[in-house]
Formats: C-alpha cells, structure tokens, sequence
C-alpha cells in the first residue's frame, strides 16, 4: 500500500464514510442521538473500539487462520467492547443505565467488523490504527450532527442546559424524541451529504 | 410499571409476546438489526427468508441466554463477561444450526443458507438477548419475548420489502435514492407502529 496516512485518513472519514456511503452502523446512530451527552459517550465507545481493535487483527492477521476468522475478530472486539462498558459505568453511571444495552451493541456495529475485513486483514498494523479511527470520527461526526438537531427540538435543551429564551419561541417537536425523527433525520442527512458529494464528483 | 407475572397463563404469554412484537418492535422502536435489513429488504421473498430465520434464532438464542445468564454467570459472580458470553453462544448456535440444516435438508439449507452468516452480526439478536436482561421474566416468557421480538422483525422486514418492491419503479431525487428514501419508509412505518405504544406495558 502506497498511500500516506492522511490520504487514509481523509478516504475513511468522508469517500468511504460508515453511515451515509457504506450504510453500516445504522442501529446504534438512531438509538442515541436524542440527547448529545450520550451521543458524545458512544462515539467514545465506538472510536475506543474501531481504532483499536482494527490495530490488533492487524497485528495477528497473519496467524489467524482464513475459516475461523470470524469468530476470532468477534472475539477481540467483544473484548474492547467490554472495556469501553465497565469505562463508561464507572465514569458515568447515570448514562450508562440509558445506553447501556447499545453499548453492548457495538460488538455487533458493522462498521468495526466492516473496517476489520475489509481493511486491517491486510494492511499494516499502524495504518489500520488509523484507518479504524478515521472511520470511528466519521461515523461521530454523523451522530453529532443529527444529536445537535434533535435535542434542541425534542427536549428544547443543548447538551443539558436549556435554550436561551426559551418560553418565547420554542415549541416542542414529539416526533423528535420517538424513533421515527430519528430515521427522518438520518434520510435528511444521508441525502444532503450523498447530493453534496456527487456534485463533487462530477466536477472531478 | 411491571406486572406480576405469575405462572404460565395463557394470557401472560399472549401479553408478553404482543409487547415484543407491536409496542416493542425491534426495529421500529429499538433501531435494531437495521444493518442487514436496509441490505436485504429490497424484495419481499429474500425479506420473509431472512426473517423466519430471524425468528427462530432469536427465540432460541434468548432462551439459552437466559438459562446460560441464570445458572453459570449469575452464580459464578461473573455478569460482567455477559457481552462476551452471549456473542459466543450466538455465533455458536448459528454455526450449528447451518452445518444441521445442511445435514438434514438440503433444500431448507438452499433457501436459508446465505441468511445463516448474516444473522450473527445482526444486532436485532445481541439486542434481544440484552434486553431480556432488563425484563421480570422467567425462562418460558424469555423464550416467547424471544419469539415475539423475532417475529416483531419479520413483519417489519416484510412490510419494508413491499413497499420498496414499489419504490423501484419511482423517479427520485439522485441523493434520496437507494438508502436515503428506504430510511424515510422506516419512519413513516415507524410513525405507525407508535400507534401501538401505551397499549400494553409489561
């Protein structure tokens, strides 16, 4: 592989973006992104695990035999995942009791076996490390962004503390809070960004 | 909030199995095993494949979680290896239950056989398994909260592939097509199963 760390990273992070090129990862996007503190700590989660767990199949690629891979890179996510748990429990209890179940879910968030695949089976151990962070950062950036939109319009608050001037100009939006916000505003965001990045390509 | 869930009445069963499947869907309300069902749902046979497999996994799976969870973690002190645990027993059974499948009957084998793989990354499983965790239940609701919430899926998958069987034909936006459009179906679907909220509440 000839291409420079930043030429990977910049691929990961937008060409190759998880949510919106790829489609993987959509579960947990949802499910979090009604309050941004949590949105905040699964992307934690999720960086935590992609960036590391992608360096260390790196690292055994070579010894770990072709048929039974599955399991074992199953094996070593589901280690980092379990970290990442008892970190987040011990740093803040209060949200793990909400996002607990989908912590536990990012053994199953594609984008991590995606990247382990798709990428650190054959490449170098410190390129991998990079490639699984910049795909980590992609898939935050998404999150945050429609987190930014939803809290506002759902709970008329910003990361906990309430809008300016509330009570003269907001007006609660339910459909916010409940899952089907949740998926509209994810198609709003796919949309813009799959239109904005074709543009881009014809101009190429 | 939970109701004492006493015995195996007939009722109890159909209330647990309803809340899992309606006001619970997995999909809809849980955002799980969204992954492989934007992947597959684009034709209604393929849906219905992958959703009965969906459903028999996940009723079994929950219920050897449930037995593995109560009577080797808990007494053992060792809940927080859970994740782990309950991965490993998933991925065990799908393997086993492809290399039967194919023993036994090859036809069944041919129409389920390239659903089996998916079914151990699909979140919709793991979430189930976790969820139950959270519920007053014994081992026989565990096993039809397993059942409802697969069968929760699969009518959701199923709806989804018809309805995308349609959109096919429709002129859209270049941005919306593909995922984005699928994602706005989910919510209008999803819009309509929080019609389902607050009927039943266990």
């Amino acid at each position: 592989m000839s291409y420079t760390p930043k030429h990977i990273f910049f691929k990961a992070l937008w060409e190759e973006n998880p949510v919106f090129r790829q489609v993987l990862g959509i579960c947990s996007t949802l499910a979090v992104t009604n309050l941004l503190a949590n949105t905040l700590f699964m992307c934690f989660g999720v960086i935590f695990t992609t960036a590391l767990s992608s360096f260390v199949i790196s690292l055994l690629r070579n010894f770990i035999p072709k048929r039974i891979r599955m399991i074992v890179q199953v094996l070593i996510i589901a280690s980092f995942v379990m970290m990442v748990d008892i970190l987040i429990k011990a740093l803040a209890p209060d949200i793990h009791r909400f996002i607990g179940p989908y912590v536990g879910l990012i053994i199953t968030n594609c984008i991590i076996m995606g990247r382990a695949e798709a990428f650190a089976a054959q490449n170098k151990p410190l390129v991998s490390l990079i490639d699984g962070f910049a795909s980590g950062i992609g898939y935050s950036l998404i999150l945050i962004v429609i987190a930014c939109i939803r809290e506002p319009l759902g709970f008329g608050t910003f990361l906990g503390y309430q809008l300016p001037a509330k009570e003269l100009w907001w007006h609660q939006w339910t459909i916010m809070v409940m899952p089907p916000g949740a998926f509209f505003m994810l198609a709003v965001v796919t949309w813009f960004a799959r239109a904005y990045s074709t543009k881009t390509e014809v101009k190429k | 909030m939970a109701a004492p869930l006493d015995g195996n009445s007939f009722a109890t069963i159909v209330l647990v199995f309803i809340s899992a499947a309606f006001t619970d869907n997995i999909l809809l309300a849980r955002f799980l095993g969204m992954c492989s069902c934007l992947g597959v749902s684009k034709k209604v046979d393929t849906s219905i494949g992958l959703g009965a497999a969906v459903i028999f996994v996940t009723a079994s799976t929950a219920a050897l979680n449930y037995l593995v969870y109560t009577h080797l973690l808990v007494p053992l002190h060792l809940e927080y290896l859970r994740l782990i645990t309950f991965i490993m027993v998933i991925a065990a059974f799908v393997q086993f239950v492809e290399m039967v499948v194919e023993r036994f009957s090859p036809t069944l084998y041919n129409a389920l056989g390239i659903f089996l793989p998916l079914i151990t990354v699909n979140c919709a499983i793991l979430g189930i398994s976790l969820f139950m965790l959270n519920k007053p239940y014994g081992f026989f609701e565990t096993f039809i909260f397993g059942l409802g919430g697969g069968f929760g899926w699969f009518f959701a998958i199923t709806l989804l592939g018809g309805i995308r069987e349609k959109i096919n034909e429709t002129v859209l936006p270049k941005g919306l097509a593909g995922p984005g459009i699928t994602l706005i179906i989910i919510g209008i679907l999803s819009l309509a199963f929080v019609g389902f909220s607050g009927m039943i509440k266990i």
